[in-house]
This record gives structure tokens, sequence and C-alpha cells, in this order.
């Protein structure tokens, strides 16, 4: 083979870098500059809602060129203009507006200030189960059998049709027995689709006895304590059909020629609009039973609409009425409720109606405690206490409905009303729950006073203090009252013996706590830091202190974890300074409550979550350090063999936020030995360990910075400690090109710090690690080829190799050689170009070598160029390694040429490129050379 | 291929009375065109003698056939034979409301025409009070648990389009109430010189209180009359119709008490 001599270039780098580089011409401001074509010359912000909250447009000009983004808008960016006019608060805004002054007019509309019925509905569901066995009963079979009817013969004609309401189907009687919760819901659901279905196939009989059926399910009471929930349910369905009802019956007055307006008056309803909707009104008031002719009327209340101005207002107060007529409490004070919310939707203006409800509730509230009630109650087995906890949905409800934007005196007066009551817990509890949070907050002491004299036996005490605190997390009570509020009910909550009622209540105390002794800090702040965290540093941690001995014994926590999670949740948000937060003695002990492993890493994510968003400096203080750590080894702790990647990605992700916040200043081996002793804990998390090994290199640079490249002993010393640290930690690691390119980057910081010998030792490393480079490597999931990933680590090792000065003791260039010899030998994809690239490369490595002076360098380290000086033998020794690179490279273009056609089409195809017309030739004469 | 026919009447309630004009069209919708024979319409007015289970015999001993009897029947031919378009066709047609003969037509609770029976309505409204003592029919007083109450009907002198209102109030009872009803009764008499048959019949029973109901407070009394089955009262000398109103109260375990209310409706 013939060889080809090597000569490199010389080059200038200094002229040609001077040759190269564009003349810098100083640039006025406003002057026209290519990367400068926009500048925002003004700024106008518009007020989009009354909130203020602000939208600003920038509106773009430029000098000299147009840019086509902005020019076709007019001067407005697409986004901002986007933002302008379809802003959901805007057009909210804007219909407020409008809804507003209709408002004015009639009053006809509850605004968004108005708590939904759809907000309580999961509430209510959630909370209301029961695990014992349901029935439905769709056709109640009793109804024949009722003595009273058998004593007058019915004409055989009148008796099927007066049936034929109450007879769901044909001749079925559907009775489910032993329904799981579970089931019941599906039922329910059906129960749902199957009345839209008859409605869709116009079958509105089959749909009205659906609803009839359904709504007589609310008149049993057997399971108690499903009532809300199927309250809930079952309303859905009454709901549906209440709407369906409405808008066919809309839908008759819209002819081709006109559309109803949303605010009609009678008069543009037409006839058969309003005979259609007398006959539902006629058909419902002949429904036998008093329960469900209530709720199916009351669910097309809004038709009365199309009949009269005046029927809504006569109706109303006519239903209110009609549940005076139902015995049992429970069942009647939901079915107030359910007026209420109809009442609301269709006219909030009418209030007197909620008054009554009201009123008539106080008036039957007496029969809660009545024979009948607690018969049944002995019946099912169920206690008072937790009887009278399923009032409160239905209560709250209404209270609700008649607080909303209600006058001060009415408010005073129905909490008078229901002080006169006995027994007030369960109205207490609602009036809490109900009327506006600064109502109660500036009562506070009035409601603890009344709560304290409540019957101990009637409902339970801690749930009055639980609203009460939900109140007061909202509202702020007069600042005199704030820490009495606090004491008094702490007195009565820390009396409480059963663990979860305790912690529902803490839960929300906690949170009055943290939030109203901020305030007291922002108040005082300039004046008082330091005795108001002390305070509040008290505050916390007696009401922590106070949970954990609650919550010790006979691990009753176990049950509480969403409430304690809650807590702890609480207490983060309202603590951004975590200096303050862990000096709260309790905090850690509180922590250790959480026994269960997942639900303790979950709650030190949040920890380190809040720590990262919240922490705005490093810091070095000792106590965070500690509490963090052992927040962190939690964490990490709690990785096994059967940890999700994605899992292990986020705890090293919230780690690695905590290690970065680390800092000690200027005391570098405090720093050190912060990373050491974290090594030691982290060591099974891979990135936290890499964040570890750049945190020490930085650490090295850090002091070389400080140090302005001049290391003394100590320094010495220290930065060769680092750089010992990184040598060990790199080998644990798994991933092969990190292992690599950290050998490389802390080589790097090692030959900055002018710590050779170590220098050569990363390298050296790295050269004995690269043959063990997979051909495939797993990314994301995906195997793919490593060779890419390998050239571009090879071309970035080349660069540094430049100015690696050789090692007295080893050969020329030594590193060069081995790292060749690696190549050699690695076993490369048939027939790929890799290693023809990574030659070429290294035949560009070899000519800046051959320069007599280097393109770059490191501060105090003498390179190769500076050490041999130019000198032949040197030169002649890096002219034969560029031989051997360039057969190597002549003979795999050798074998390219063996597939000639390819190669022949390839050269064609390149030459027919501007630039490289020379190849012509080439391609002309290849297909001689070969034939020979 | 099918050919859809149907009869609109012009107003919606379809409540006509004697001497107006009956209008409407006749739709008739096709896809392709359609042969005929002609169309006629016949409008045909009966009245029907119902037989209940019960008085069978007694009516069959005065009336040997019970047949439908005609009161209106008219027919007008409303398209020569011929072919309809495809689509829809509409074809209206009015029928003068004319009574056949000299006949007195009474509104019937199948209404189909009105003689108005101009009574001057006058509210009557009547005050009540029960106690076991007020009962009748009871076989053992001794046995019926203790209880008042009391109410009122506002009147029962009532217009047939108003709803049946009053008060009833609990004043007490020693036995828990299962449920408080309105029975509404029609009591039909038929009969000439020889006797008379008389038949009464639930036609809406109401529940207006459900369960244990609150002491000392009204519960509302409240029901409309059904349109299908309720007419203004009426009395002439073969037959009368009239209907009445029960009270019926519940009590535990199984006490039924009823009390009864004659009514007197009219239309004005």
């Amino acid at each position: 083979m013939a060889v080809f001599p090597w000569h490199s270039r010389n080059r200038n780098y200094k002229a040609e870098f001077a040759s190269c580089r564009l003349e810098a011409v100083p640039l006025e401001f406003g002057d026209y500059h290519p990367l400068k074509p926009i500048t925002v010359t003004e700024s106008k912000t518009k007020k989009v809602n009354r909130k203020g909250s602000t939208s600003s447009t920038s509106s773009s000009s430029s000098s000299s060129v147009v840019d086509p983004l902005s020019s076709v808008l007019d001067g407005t960016d697409p986004l901002s203009m986007f933002a302008a006019t379809a802003d959901p608060a805007a057009l909210a805004a804007a219909m407020d507006s409008s809804r507003r002054k209709r408002d004015r007019d009639d009053n006809s509309v509850v605004g968004s200030d108005f708590e939904p019925w759809t907000n309580k509905r999961g509430e209510i569901l959630a909370r209301y189960t029961t695990t014992e066995k349901l029935s439905i009963n769709l056709f109640m079979g009793s109804e024949k059998g009722k003595a009273g009817t058998a004593t007058l013969a019915m004409s055989e004609k009148v008796r099927t049709r007066l049936e034929e309401l109450d007879d769901f189907e044909e001749g079925s009687q559907k009775e489910l027995l032993n329904l799981t919760q579970q089931d019941y819901v599906n039922r329910i659901e059906e129960l749902n689709q199957s009345l839209k279905d008859a409605w869709a196939s116009d079958q509105k009989v089959k749909a009205l006895k659906i609803v009839i059926q359904c709504s007589k399910l609310l008149s049993d009471t057997s399971v108690i304590q499903f009532y809300p929930s199927k309250f809930v349910l079952i309303t859905d369905i009454l709901d549906t059909f209440g709407k369906l009802v409405y808008e066919r019956i809309f839908s008759m007055c819209v002819d081709s020629r006109s559309v109803l307006p949303d605010h009609f008056s009678p008069e543009n309803a037409n006839d058969t609009a309003k005979e259609t909707c007398l006959n539902w009104f006629f058909k419902i008031a002949s429904i036998r039973e008093l329960i469900p002719r209530f709720y199916v009327e009351a669910s097309i209340l809004k038709c009365n609409k199309f009949l009269s101005k005046t029927g809504i207002s006569e109706c109303l107060p006519r239903l209110t009425c009609m549940i005076r007529g139902i015995g049992d409490p429970l069942v009647s004070v939901y079915a107030r409720a359910y007026l209420c919310r109809v009442g609301m939707e269709v006219a909030p203006h009418l209030k007197e109606t909620l008054n009554k409800n009201f009123f008539d509730f106080l008036l039957t509230f007496k029969q809660i405690h009545g024979d009948t009630v607690q018969n049944q109650l002995v019946v099912q087995g169920v206690e008072l206490p937790s009887y009278l906890p399923l009032y409160p949905p239905a209560m709250d409800w209404i209270f609700q409905c008649i607080s909303y934007h209600a006058p001060e005196a009415l408010l005073t007066e129905m909490m008078e009303r229901c002080k006169k009551l006995g027994n007030n817990a369960l109205l207490l509890n609602s009036v809490m729950s109900a009327f506006r949070a600064e109502f109660i907050a500036t009562r506070s002491m009035d409601f603890i006073g009344m709560i304290k004299e409540c019957d101990e036996s009637g409902f339970p005490k801690h749930l009055l203090f639980r609203s009460l605190g939900l109140n007061l997390a909202l509202a702020d009570p007069p600042e005199s009252d704030r820490l009495q509020i606090l004491n008094e009910a702490w007195k009565v909550i820390t009396k409480l013996k059963n663990p979860q009622d305790y912690i529902n209540c803490a839960e929300v105390w906690v949170e009055y706590t943290c939030k109203h002794f901020t305030d007291t800090l922002d108040a005082y702040m300039l004046k008082c830091i330091a005795t108001v965290h002390q305070s509040l540093k008290r505050e916390v941690n007696t009401v922590l202190a106070d949970v954990i001995k609650h919550m010790t014994p006979d691990r009753a926590f176990e049950d509480s974890y969403p409430q304690l999670q809650l807590i702890i949740k609480k207490v983060i948000a309202h603590f951004h300074d975590f200096s303050v937060l862990f000096s709260v003695e309790k905090f850690l002990p509180f922590l250790d409550m959480f026994q269960k492993e997942s639900v303790r890493v979950e709650v030190c994510k949040c920890i380190m979550d809040a720590f990262i968003k919240h922490q705005q400096e490093p810091t070095k203080d000792p106590v965070i350090l500690n509490a963090l750590l052992h927040v962190c080894k939690t964490m990490h702790d709690s990785v096994n063999a059967l940890t999700l990647e994605d899992e292990k990605r986020m705890l090293s992700y919230l780690i690695n936020g905590f290690i970065k916040m680390v800092s000690f200043g200027r005391d570098f081996e405090q720093q050190l030995s912060f990373y050491v002793e974290s090594r030691s804990m982290f060591c099974n998390l891979e990135p936290v360990l890499v964040q570890l090994i750049h945190s020490v290199n930085r650490l090295a640079m850090e002091t070389r910075k400080v140090m302005k490249g001049n290391h003394s002993r100590k320094t010495a010393a220290f930065v060769r400690a680092c750089v010992a640290y990184c040598f060990i930690t790199i080998p644990s690691l798994a991933g092969i090109f990190t292992r690599l390119n950290l050998y490389l980057h802390s080589g790097q910081v090692a030959l900055a710090n002018q710590c050779l010998s170590q220098a050569d030792a990363f390298f050296k490393a790295a050269i004995s690690l690269v043959p063990e480079v997979p051909k495939m490597i797993n990314i994301d999931g995906k195997m793919r080829p490593s060779e890419s990933f390998l050239l571009e680590f090879l071309c970035n090792f080349f660069s540094t190799l430049l100015i690696v000065p050789d090692h007295p003791e080893h050969g020329v260039l030594f590193l060069v050689r081995e790292l060749l010899n690696v190549i050699q030998d690695y076993t490369w994809e048939d027939n790929s170009d890799e290693k023809i690239r990574i030659y070429t490369c290294v035949l560009h490595l070899l000519s800046a070598m051959s320069q007599e002076t280097y393109l770059y360098h490191i501060d105090k380290v003498d390179s190769n160029d500076s050490l041999y000086g130019g000198d032949s033998k040197f030169l002649a020794e890096n002219n034969k390694l560029c031989e051997t690179v360039m057969a190597q490279i002549l003979e795999h273009l050798k074998t390219l040429a063996k597939d000639e056609v390819k190669t022949l089409e390839y050269i064609k195809k390149q030459s027919k490129q501007p630039d490289m017309t020379h190849l012509t030739e080439l391609a002309l004469r290849l297909p001689l050379q070969t034939r020979t | 291929m099918g050919t859809a026919l149907d009869i609109k009447i012009k107003r919606a309630n379809k409540v006509y009375h004697a001497g107006e004009v009956l209008s409407g069209v006749v739709v008739i919708s096709s896809k392709d065109s359609v042969q005929h024979q002609g169309v006629s319409l016949t409008m045909e007015g009966t009245v029907n003698l119902q037989l209940s289970a019960k008085s069978v015999g007694v009516f069959e001993a005065f009336y040997n056939s019970v047949k439908p009897i005609q009161i209106i029947n008219s027919t007008i031919e409303m398209v020569k034979p011929g072919k309809f378009p495809s689509g829809k066709t509409e074809i209206p047609f009015e029928f003068p409301l004319h009574l056949k003969g000299n006949k007195v037509l009474y509104e019937t609770y199948h209404g189909v025409f009105v003689n108005i029976q101009k009574g001057k309505f006058t509210p009557s409204p009547v005050d009540f009070t029960i106690t076991p003592e007020t009962l009748q029919n009871v076989k053992e007083r001794a046995l019926l648990p203790k209880f008042l109450l009391r109410g009122h009907l506002n009147s029962t002198n009532c217009v047939i389009t108003q709803p049946l209102t009053g008060e009833l109030v609990v004043e007490s009872s020693e036995a828990a109430i299962r449920s408080v009803e309105l029975q509404l009764v029609r009591v039909e008499t038929c009969g000439c010189a020889e006797g008379y048959a008389r038949d009464a019949t639930e036609i809406q029973n109401i529940q207006i209180a459900d369960g244990d109901v609150c002491r000392g407070l009204s519960v509302p009394i409240y029901m409309v009359f059904p349109r299908l089955f309720t007419c203004p009262t009426l009395e002439t000398t073969n037959f009368k119709v009239e209907f009445e109103v029960n009270i019926v109260v519940l009590l535990h375990p199984d006490h039924l008490i009823t009390e009864n209310f004659p009514l007197k409706l009219c239309r004005i």
C-alpha cells in the first residue's frame, strides 16, 4: 500500500481570526440593525374587566424592515389580540355588565358569587355513603292494596287511566333488592338514560312515569344514611326532565318566522305551547302521591312562564305550603332544599318563598326529636349523632339561598330565631356554613358562646367548631379577639376523644392559626418580627404537639392520613420562611407520624416542592439543612427495585433542587463535606450523584476563581480533594455516556486546576471506558444506535486532548495513541462511516497539534506546543500518526469504491452542485480506473 | 312507500261549543303521488252509556238496549277522485256544530259540547272538626286513638276550572298519621218512575299529607279538578251527576277516618 506523506498546513490563527472577523461598527441607538427589526415603541394597557386584571398590548414598529408577522395584524401581535378579544374574563365581564343591566330591571339572575348546586353535589355523594343493601321499588306494589280506595268501585277505564301514570312499563313491577350502593347509583343512571331515550323516541308518558317512579324513591327513608346521596341522584333526573319539558315547549313557540327571546312574556307563547304546558300541569296535578307530585311539579316550575306572568310567583308559595304535608322531617327538609334550588334558578328575586321555607322549617324543627323519628332510628339502628349530620346539606343549601345578598337585618333575625329553639346546634352549624364568612367572623365570640351552650348529646360539637374554623379561614375576626378565639376553640378541641373527630377540627384550625398569626406578622412586620416569630412558633407548636398527643395512641392516625396531610399542606402554604417552619419544634415529630412509607414520601415531596418554589436565597441554616436532609433521606430511602422511573426522576429533581440551594458561602470545605455527606445519603439516585459531581466541579472552579488561578498549598490540596471526590464517584454511575462525559468534564476541571496527573487519570479512565460502549443504548425507552453519541463525545474529547500536555514518562502523544488503538479495536457497524468520520477528526486534531502555537490554552498549563517547542522529532511523530490514519481512510474509500455503481452515482449527484464541478472529471475517470 | 293521513284541528285545546264552527285541515303527506277515490270527512257525536260492573243488572232492568245515542252526524266530501301530488297536501275543512233534532245537550265529563249552566257562584266555606266523637259507623269507639283534626274548605261551591282549596290542621293525635288523602267521588243517579240506580265512582285521589305531619301546622288542601272526569253538577228529571270530596285520614296502625263533603261544581 502506498504511503502518503502528510504535512500539516501551517496556520496563523491570529491572522486568520483577524481576517475572518466582521468589522465592528459602533451603532447608534435607533440605527438600523438586522437583528433588531422589532422595537417595542409603545405599550398600552387596557382595563379588561372590573377586577383589574390587565392585558397589555404591545404594538411593534420597525424603522425600516416590516415584520411580516406583526404587520399583518395592524401593529397588534396575534396573541395579544386574541387575548384582548377572546379573553374569557373580558367576555364574562361584558356579559356580566349586560346581565347586571338586566338585573337592575328584574333582579332575575343569580350572580357568579352564588355557590352553585353543582359544587355541593360531589361533596354530598362522597360524604353520605353506606355499606348497607339498598332497594329500588319501581311501582309501589302496596298502592293497590291500600284500604279505602277499595270501598268504592272504580270503573275499569278510569282505573286503568290512573294506573297508567303509576305503572312504569305495562305490567312490570320492578323491585330490586340487595343492591350495593354502586349498583344503586348505576341503576339510577340507567333510569336517567332511559328517561332521555324515552323522550327522544317521543314516549312522553313513559318519561313522565319514570320521573314519577324516581321521585317516589325519595319518600323511602330506609337506609337513611344514604338519603342525602339518593336525593342528589334523583334530583339529577328531575333536572333532566324539567329541562326536557321546558325545551320542548320552548321549541313549540319557535316557528320559522321568529325565535322567542330569552325573556319572553306569556303573550309570546302560542296556543299549542300553552295547551301542552297546561296538559303537563294537569297530568302532574293528578299524581296520587304527595312526594312525587311535589317533586315533578317543582321540576317543571319554569314552564309556568308560558302560561302567565305571575305563574311562578303563585306556584312557589303553594309548593312551599305543600311541603308541610310531608311528615318525615328529613324528607321534608330535602324537599325544601329542592324547591329553594329550583326557585333560585327560575326566580331568584322571589325571596319570600325562601324565607317562608326557612320559617316553616323552624316550625317543624321539633319533629326531629319527636317519637316517630326516634322510633324509626331505633328500627334502623342509627344513633342521633349520626342522624343529625344528614340534615346539613339541605339546610346549608336553604340557608345559603336565603343569605345570598340578604340584608344584615334578616341574617340577624334568622340567627335570633335559631337561638331561641332548643338544641339548636344543627341550626347553628348551618348558619355558620351558609352565611357570609365575614358575618360569622365578626361574631366569632358570640358563636363560641353559643356552641358552648349546645347540648352535647345532639349534634357533635366538633362539627360546629369545624364550621367556625372554616369561616375563620375565609374571613378575619376582629383583631382583638383573635388570640382569644383560638384559645377558646382549642380548649374544646383538645378535649375531643375520638381522633378522627379531632383531626377533622384540627385540620381546619391549623389554617386559622397559620393564617391569622401571619397576618399579625404582616401588620407589625418591621417592629416586632422577632417576637411575632416567637409567638407564631409557639401557637403552631401547641397545635401540632396537641395533634401528636391525640393521634399517637393505637396508631389512630393511620385512618387520618388525608387530614394530616392537609394539615401539613396548610402549614407549608403559610410558612414560606423555612427556618421558622423547621424551628417549630414539633414539626418533625409530626412528620414522623406518617408511618406508612408511601404517605410519608408524599408529604416529603410536598415539603420539598414548597421549598424549591419558595426558597429564594441559598441557605446554610443548620436547622433547615438538618430537617431537609432528613426529609430528602426519607424520600431517597423509599426508592427500591420496584420504584418507577418517573418516581425516581421526580425524587431526584426534588433532592437536586435542595442540593442546589445549599451554600456555605466562602466556607468551601464545609460545602465539600456537605457534598460528601449527601453522596453517602443519596447513593441510589443517579441524577443526584451527577448533580453532586457537577456541584463539586463547580466548587473546584469557584476556588480557582477566588484564588485567581494561583492555588496556595491549602487550596491546591482542597481542589485535589474535589477532583478525588469526582474520580471516586463517577464509577458508581450506570449510564455509560454519563460516565464518559463526566470523566471528560472532571478531567477538564482538573486540568484547569493544574492537577495534571489527576486529569490524565480521568482521560485514561475515559479511554478505557470507550470499548464498553454498547452498540445500542436505551433512550427514553427506545433502543437507539450509540454511534452518533460516541462520535459526539470523541470529538469533544479530541478538542480537549489538544491541550493536554504529554506525560514525561510516557511516549509522545500517548493519550491520542491509546485512544486511536481503542477506536481501531472497537467493533464498528459494518460499512458504517462513523469510524472514518472519527479519523478525519483525528486528522484535524493532529494537524492542530503540529502548529507552532495552539489555538487555545489553559492558563498556567503548558501544552505540547510549549513543551516541545516545535521540535522536529515531535512533528515527525505526529506526521507518522497522520499517515497511519490517512491510510485507514483511504482503505475505507477503497471498499466504498468496490460498490462502484453507488459511489459513481453519489459522485455524479454531488458534481451537479454548483461548487462541486471538479467532481465531474472524477466521475468520468472513476469507472475507467476500476475497470483496470 | 307509505302515505300518512292526519287530521289537525285548529283549536289547540280541542274544546268546541254548540253553534260554533269546528275547523281544521286534513294533511296528506306522501313521497310519491297517490291515486285516490275521493276524500270525505264524517263527523259523528255520540253519547255512550257505560255500565259499571256493579249496576249491570239494574240498568238492564230499565233499558233493553244501551246502544250509543247519536247526537250529531254530518259528512262532507272534500276532494273528488283524482291524484294527490307528492309531498304534503293540506285540505282545510269546516263543520258547523248544530244539534240533531231538538235534543238538549248537557256538558259531559267527556266534554264534547257545552250547555252552559248559568249558575250564580257564591262561595260557601265550611269549617270542620274531626274527633273520635264526631265519627259515625264506628264499631268500637273505645279502640280508637284520640285525635283532633280541624280544618276548613274555602268553598264547597266550586268553579270547575279552579282548584278545591282549604286547610287541615292536626291539632293532636295519639296515633301517628300515615297519610291524608282527598278523594273526589262522582255520584251518578239514573232513574225513572220505576226506581233509580246510584253509582259512586272515585275519579281522583290526591294525597295531601304523607307520614306523621307536624302537629298544629296547617297542611294545605288543594285539588285540581280533572278535566276529563268532571263536569258541572247536573240535575235533570231523569238523571243526576253530583260530586263529593272525602277527606281520608289513615292512622297507625290501621285506622281509616273519612269525612264527606258534597260539592257543587259549576262553570262560569
